[in-house]
């Protein structure tokens, strides 16, 4: 019998004995024939050497950050991950464990979850956070739909800066469609920020929420106190939404602001890019509202003898509860995703966390610079409007076609918008972080230099 | 489950709030010029520099974590017999593949050509899909389960737009998942409930009379959450699409036919697999997870994007779709479940993997023989990989499920789900899957008949457990009344 199978061949023979049965198929007597088969048409087992070999070989063609210098970010950045993170994340007692309905046998995942909270309310100076949900996309549908059932579903209109995510857009609508919510998308000004004239004109008495990314897909960071103002002259909901988690380390994130919501993406700390997940949705809000949050929560409580403990809390606002009434349709967190970040988090410290933003902003600063203090016939999309790790450049030719002359080159030089954008069709999104060396630096703008 | 942990271990924050200039991990320096924040950011939204938290060492930072996991039960420490979750064995090999860079690096926008490797992988879990469920489409998008349902009753709805019909009702047993009602509630449906028939099937008469034009579908689990198979599962397709409707069909309990039948031929038009359950990605703490959803001929043109295509010049990703219902969270999937997955498929094999439901069966039949006198069992039907037992018997003492859960703390087991499914009152639902040895599925069952001998004779000890676990009984009803969600520094 296969090695994942805990009954043997003379194990299976006794078992059957023991229920009085004389083959395996009596079992499955119940299933009408029309639908049963006798074997999948599937290949043998393989042992776990050529299961080795063949996925090895499989990577052989793929191409990625680990080889190459990659400027890839639009909400997947390559940060460092301790040896340390995977270490905690490969302990059987965390990963092969399931969701902590039994806290008793359960406080190492719940005290973790609980530490996630508190982080992760620390860097958005919310009130409250939830232990995860599936990933940024998502987490901007939640927060939209948050903001509907907080104002009591009778404001259908969403407003949404196009420089949020185009993906997490695009998620938006997939939802939004079914619910009768209207997306009202506003523009960007020629600077790559949000045009506030335009924001305050799409801003109506029917308005739930008001939703901006910053810094924006652009890498342009927004101007927050505008649009929360905005949104709470008329009673809607402010939602900030982050791509890029780390530059809240530096960057004051909607809670400073009064807003309502933040939320989006966490992968920066320390998940795996992994071809686009499994990643790590975040949502936090006031303490008043969170009772309309979606998603898993862990609380602080008593056991018997009055010792402190976790367990899972408000579960009644849930699916596997509340039924056709739940707050959202998420039903799993990203447990394991949480945790990888709670470690990340803590392993890199409160000193360690800005100064690692600081190390970010300076390499993205000091390339912006060279780019066009050496003459490589490259500029950047918005010279005049701030930014943090990532940043838009134009320049004798298009995006895309620089993006596959460096590729042949060796060098992942960032993204084109070209699939997306129809404003800066010939842009090239550029990300930079601590994994990119000053070697790095050089090797982009020669190849920039050389292929235009 | 007895703690091994020797101290209580703080939080982090507590641990020396204060405290600065460690490092869990050096961090590279950059040897270009440095750029300070202040000369290239507004001052209006740049955060002062106070630490948020503390710094700690490396050593202190694993010590931390390593008590923490000693304060969990897990798949690796026993039988862990929840019904409905199905927590097999995670094979190692599933990480060692995980972990390659080819595959953790690779980034979602990276061009077709330059991650071949990744995209051959979907495909082929694809087709392998396609093969286990014997339906021509799938998709590899949702994130879990719930999500999964959420995609194939989208697709359902465009499907019956694309009719020019616009129905408003989804049928849903009493005994489904409380995760089928609300998909259906978020997908702009109104969930209508049919109750079971004595044998805890669906009742095909009060099917008949429920499924009128304004029905789009019917979501049905198969096996159901009473471990019971859907005998009359074809006459029910066939009755649902002679009015128009589609079946949707919640793969959750998958694992118990894997091999043995096809859901393409009982008649689903969509069907979820969660891949955490019945192809042994891990649990994770309570995800990730992945929700792959397979589809009927009806409804190919529907499918979400981004998807895989294979083309004449090896594969490629598309992005658009003119039917399609579109992106249901960021990028194609999570990849490195789905890597995992394919791993495990591969490394059983078509022969392993039927032998896989085979064993999960028999585990369950002898579970239900061995505790059939001690606790009752509502449904005689017979059992495939999940049987629900209730505490009807127990009661009479003044023992309830959730007591017997705790107590099962005491011996070392995780408990079975309770409560659910809500058509049986106190239930107890227990799912041994086909991971563990005989030698386990037998101490379970001598633990749970203990515990029904305990109930008879020291019901106190069992109302009062657990006694052996890192904390005692917790106070549930207290967290959710005096809300503390995060750490709070009191200085």
């Amino acid at each position: 019998m296969h090695p994942w199978i805990g009954a043997g061949s003379e194990d299976r023979q006794d078992l059957l004995h023991e229920l009085g049965l004389e083959t395996i198929d009596q079992l499955f007597a119940r299933l009408p024939e029309s639908v049963c088969i006798d074997h999948l048409d599937l290949p043998p087992a393989q042992d776990e050497i050529s299961l080795r070999r063949a996925f090895f070989d499989l990577g052989l063609n793929t191409t990625t950050a680990a080889r190459e210098p990659s400027f890839f970010g639009a909400g997947v950045y390559n940060h460092i991950r301790p040896a340390a993170v995977d270490a905690v994340l490969s302990r059987a007692e965390f990963f092969t464990s399931y969701t902590p309905y039994q806290p008793e046998i359960s406080q190492g995942t719940l005290q973790a979850l609980f530490e996630f909270q508190t982080l992760m309310t620390r860097l958005t100076c919310m009130e409250v956070s939830n232990a995860s949900l599936y990933d940024g996309a998502t987490a901007v549908v939640e927060a939209v739909l948050f903001a509907f059932r907080v104002l009591r579903l009778k404001r259908p209109r969403v407003v949404i800066a196009d420089t949020v995510h185009p993906i997490y857009r695009s998620v938006l609508d997939t939802y939004a469609d079914p619910t009768g919510l209207e997306i009202v998308t506003v523009p960007a000004g020629p600077d790559g920020r949000l045009d506030i004239e335009a924001l305050e004109a799409a801003i109506t008495d029917d308005t739930c929420c008001v939703a901006v990314q910053s810094p924006n897909f652009l890498g342009v960071v927004e101007d927050l106190p505008v649009v929360a103002q905005a949104a709470h002259r008329v009673g809607a909901l402010a939602v900030h939404v982050v791509t890029e988690a780390l530059s809240m380390a530096l960057l004051r994130a909607g809670g400073h602001f009064a807003f309502d919501v933040v939320c989006g993406e966490a992968q920066s700390f320390g998940v795996a890019p992994g071809y686009g997940g499994p990643h790590l949705g975040f949502f936090t809000c006031k303490e008043k509202t969170i009772r309309q949050m979606p998603g898993r929560l862990c609380g602080e409580t008593v056991d018997s003898e009055g010792n402190r403990a976790f367990c899972l809390t408000l579960s009644t606002r849930e699916q596997h509860i509340r039924r056709a009434k739940a707050t959202s349709n998420i039903c799993t967190n990203q447990g394991l995703m949480a945790l990888a970040a709670t470690v990340w988090l803590e392993a890199i410290g409160g000193s360690g966390l800005r100064r690692l933003a600081e190390d970010n902003l300076s390499r993205a600063h000091d390339l912006a610079r060279r780019l066009v203090d050496e003459d490589t016939g490259w500029r950047l999309a918005f010279p005049d409007s701030p930014f943090f790790n990532e940043f838009l450049i134009q320049g004798p030719i298009g995006g895309t076609e620089i993006a596959r002359k460096a590729a042949e080159a060796g060098i992942l030089a960032g993204i084109p918008v070209a699939r997306w954008s129809t404003r800066w069709p010939d842009g090239l999104l550029i990300a930079v972080t601590e994994q990119n060396s000053s070697a790095d630096l050089d090797a982009l703008i020669e190849t920039l230099r050389v292929a235009s | 489950m007895k703690r091994r942990a020797h101290r209580d271990e703080p939080l982090f924050f507590e641990r020396n709030p204060k405290r600065r200039g460690r490092q869990g991990i050096l961090l590279p320096t950059f040897d270009g010029p440095s750029t300070q924040p202040a000369s290239v950011l507004p001052a209006e939204v740049l955060l002062d520099d106070r630490p948020l938290w503390p710094d700690i060492s490396e050593m202190d930072l694993v010590t931390h974590f390593h008590r923490l996991s000693q304060l969990n039960y897990a798949v690796d420490e026993g039988l862990y017999p929840l019904g409905s979750c199905t927590m097999k064995y995670n094979p190692r090999i599933n990480e060692a593949v995980a972990g390659l860079s080819a595959f953790n690096a690779a980034h979602p926008l990276q061009p077709d050509h330059q991650v071949q490797g990744v995209l051959e992988v979907m495909w082929e879990l694809e087709e392998t899909l396609k093969t286990i469920t014997g339906m021509p489409g799938v998709t590899l998008q949702p994130a879990a389960g719930a999500h999964g349902e959420l995609a194939g009753i989208l697709m359902i709805r465009k499907a019956l737009e694309a009719r020019g019909e616009s129905r408003e009702i989804i049928l849903v047993p009493d005994s489904a998942h409380g995760t089928n009602p609300a998909t259906a509630a978020f997908a702009g449906f109104r969930a209508v409930e049919i109750p079971s028939g004595p044998d805890g099937t669906v009742d095909l008469q009060a099917l008949d009379t429920a499924m009128n034009e304004n029905v789009a579908a019917v979501m049905l689990t198969v096996p159901n959450t009473l471990g019971v198979f859907e005998h009359r599962i074809v006459e029910i397709a066939e009755l649902v699409h002679s009015r128009g409707g589609f079946v949707y069909m919640d793969g959750a309990n998958l694992n118990a036919f894997v091999g043995r039948a096809l859901p393409g031929l009982m008649g689903a038009d969509a069907m979820h697999i969660n891949l955490h359950k019945t192809f042994s990605t891990p649990h994770g703490g309570g995800g990730p997870g992945a929700g792959p959803v397979t589809v009927s001929e009806a409804l190919l043109p529907y499918l979400p994007v981004p998807r895989v295509v294979k083309t004449d010049d090896g594969f490629s990703m598309l992005w658009s779709g003119e039917n399609s219902i579109g992106s249901l969270r960021g990028f194609s999937g999570s990849f490195l479940i789905l890597l995992r997955a394919l791993v495990y498929m591969r490394g059983m094999g078509g022969d392993g993997l039927r032998e896989m439901s085979e064993t999960g069966v028999l585990f369950a039949n002898i579970i239900r023989k061995r505790l059939e006198g001690a606790y009752h069992l509502q449904y005689d039907t017979p059992t495939m990989h999940e049987v629900v037992f209730d505490d009807s018997e127990q009661v009479k003492n003044g023992v309830h499920n959730t007591d017997i859960a705790k107590r099962l703390l005491d011996y070392g087991f995780h408990p079975p789900t309770m409560s659910f499914p809500l058509v049986v009152h106190g239930a107890l639902m227990i799912e041994p899957t086909e991971s563990f040895g005989p030698e386990e599925i037998d101490a379970f069952c001598e633990a749970m008949l203990a515990i029904a001998k305990e109930a008879e004779e020291t019901p106190d000890l069992v109302r009062a457990a657990p006694h052996e676990t890192p904390v005692k009984r917790i106070d549930e009803v207290r967290a959710a009344r005096n809300l503390k969600v995060r750490f709070v520094d009191e200085a």
